[in-house]
């Protein structure tokens, strides 16, 4: 019998493409008001702050404000962009408009519609992160072209992460209320504990040993130095990190996914 | 030549067992209708067949490919009709079919090649460039049809093709599902119409409580199982009247409410009794694949 047991390893295909081209397809058509809703809100912040903030600040973290805060955003509207594609709208392919179960139909099988699901989070976050690094190049923020560059292979990765952290709530929702949940107890409190807005060192120990372990503090660590101009410390370690949660989230998606559906 | 063979299928959920030790045998080129009641089982079989869940117990070929583990092959060439509509509704007409032909792994080129026969088909040539959500329920239903031929599959399975339609957009569908069988596609399908599967079926079963209770043709089972004739019996006093007259009149009678089913070799002379009764209304009319499944699927509410 080829009973698989549901939390067995991913089987990856190509097959997943047309899938990813189908939302692209999709984007495409709303790509106006997707990329107002995905970059000029974290922008707007980067600015207000950057400049309201900056200007009572001398320096933060050796940089000037904006600067520093400007990398952080990078990272935050990265985590934020894919984490919204795969919540919100991945939940609504999945069970309000059925679009999955017509592609399972097809010869495409779970793993296929996951994967596609997983790197057009991470896609759609690329381009969030790139809009925010256009900024920063815009206004000449960067101390190094260089290793600014360097900045989109590790969106990359922040993106595949997130995306697949997310997949697991769209795996266990029951409906959009649910994601609520997901926002105000872990990203929010990521995004206060790891560093996008202030330094964490300013933060008591106990707070500091907790967004050790936390993806986005690994991603910001890999991150700003990039837009300081130097090269990150301990990459390895945060790459790993990094590539650790999304592979351990990637795997328990899926097998919540194939739970939930193939049955 | 079998085109679909499956032997002892099982599925259990929890303590409930909902497709208990079904066989299936499915001809190339003829339509094979899986009928019963609510909850007998038929879309678990469907996905255990199109190899998207598996069977507890039991084996399963398709076009000479073992499922579930060779799944993905079988479905390159099946066309799925499922039973809600999962159009894409940011697309438009034409891209819904386009999308839809990749998943196939079919080349743009063929598929677009391929898109003005299949709106033919459908009859949504003039909607080609249409928004889903401004086609009736009728078209919707249609192109979900024709979505399901964008492959050009030797087997179309469709998850009660026509629930929720009117008549008029039923009857278009049954035509189009002519056309495909004329052409030699090979069909399957679940209903719980009778009149659609008494049309358009070779050959079928009765599912239920996740068994096979009756096969073969619509025609032979309706000879075999019931009595020629059907008069249908209505009014307030009609248990009285088959309390005196059912068991001499009719060879079996049921009451439901208040109508009486009586079922009949000679209705002449249910007729002559029935013209002295004024407070009685009446039906004649031949025994359909409806008593049948009635019969053996009694008359009670299943929810």
């Amino acid at each position: 019998m080829n009973n698989r047991h549901n939390f067995a390893a991913p089987r990856l295909s190509l097959r997943f493409i047309p899938v990813w081209r189908r939302n692209f397809l999709v984007w495409k058509k709303l790509a106006g008001s997707s990329i107002l809703g995905n970059l000029a809100d974290p922008m707007l912040y980067m600015l207000g702050f950057g400049y309201g903030l900056g200007s009572l600040m001398p320096e933060v973290g050796g940089a000037r404000y904006i600067t520093f805060l400007a990398a952080g955003t990078v990272c935050y509207s990265t985590m934020n962009s894919a984490t919204f594609e795969v919540l919100y709208s991945g939940f609504s392919r999945m069970h309000v408009q059925k679009t999955w179960d017509a592609i399972l139909n097809t010869p495409l099988n779970l793993d296929d519609v996951m994967l596609a699901e997983l790197t057009w989070g991470a896609s759609k976050s690329l381009l969030s992160g790139l809009a925010i690094l256009a900024v920063i190049w815009g206004m000449g923020l960067q101390q190094s072209w260089l290793l600014s560059l360097w900045v989109l292979p590790v969106v990359i990765l922040i993106g595949l992460t997130f995306s697949a952290m997310g997949l697991v709530m769209t795996a266990l929702s029951p409906s959009y209320d649910f994601f609520i949940y997901y926002f105000t107890l872990v990203i929010t409190p990521m995004v206060l504990l790891c560093g996008v807005f202030y330094p964490v060192d300013r933060l008591p120990d106990f707070l500091q040993i907790a967004a050790a372990w936390l993806p986005l503090s690994h991603a910001i660590d890999l991150v700003r130095p990039l837009i300081l101009g130097r090269i990150p410390t301990y990459i390895a370690g945060h790459v790993a990190a990094l590539a650790t949660w999304g592979l351990l989230s990637y795997w328990l998606a899926l097998g919540l996914t194939r739970r939930r559906l193939l049955k | 030549m079998s085109l679909l063979r499956a032997r002892n299928l099982r599925k259990r959920y929890g303590d409930t067992e909902v497709v208990r030790g079904l066989d299936l045998d499915i001809e190339a080129g003829e339509c094979f209708g899986l009928i019963g009641p609510n909850g007998a089982g038929k879309t678990t079989t469907l996905k255990m067949l199109l190899g998207l869940i598996a069977p507890d117990d039991g084996s399963i070929e398709i076009l000479g490919e073992p499922v579930p583990l060779r799944g993905r092959e079988a479905r390159l060439r099946i066309g799925v009709v499922p039973q809600m509509d999962n159009l894409d509704p940011d697309f438009s007409v034409r891209e819904n079919l386009l999308v839809y032909g990749r998943y196939f792994g079919i080349a743009d080129s063929v598929i677009r090649a391929r898109i003005p026969g299949l709106l033919e088909f459908a009859g949504l040539t003039s909607k080609e460039n249409a928004r889903i959500t401004t086609l009736s329920g009728g078209m919707k239903r249609r192109l979900t049809l024709a979505r399901a031929l964008v492959n050009d599959p030797e087997l179309i399975v469709l998850d009660e093709p026509t629930t929720g339609l009117d008549p008029q957009a039923r009857h278009v569908i049954w035509q189009g599902l002519r056309r495909l069988i004329s052409q030699g596609k090979t069909i399957l399908l679940t209903t719980h119409f009778m009149e659609e599967a008494e049309r358009l079926c070779d050959r079928l079963v009765i599912l239920d409580h996740g068994t096979a209770i009756a096969s073969g043709s619509p025609r032979d089972m309706i000879a075999a199982e019931i009595e020629p004739s059907v008069m249908e019996i209505y009014g307030e006093t009609v248990a009285d009247w088959g309390a005196q007259h059912g068991h001499t009149l009719c060879e079996r009678f049921e009451i439901t409410g208040e109508t009486l089913f009586c079922y009949t070799r000679d209705c002449d002379r249910v007729l002559d009794q029935l013209r002295a009764q004024h407070s009685l209304r009446y039906l004649h009319r031949p025994s359909n694949l409806e008593d049948v499944f009635l019969k053996f699927t009694g008359r009670e509410l299943r929810d």
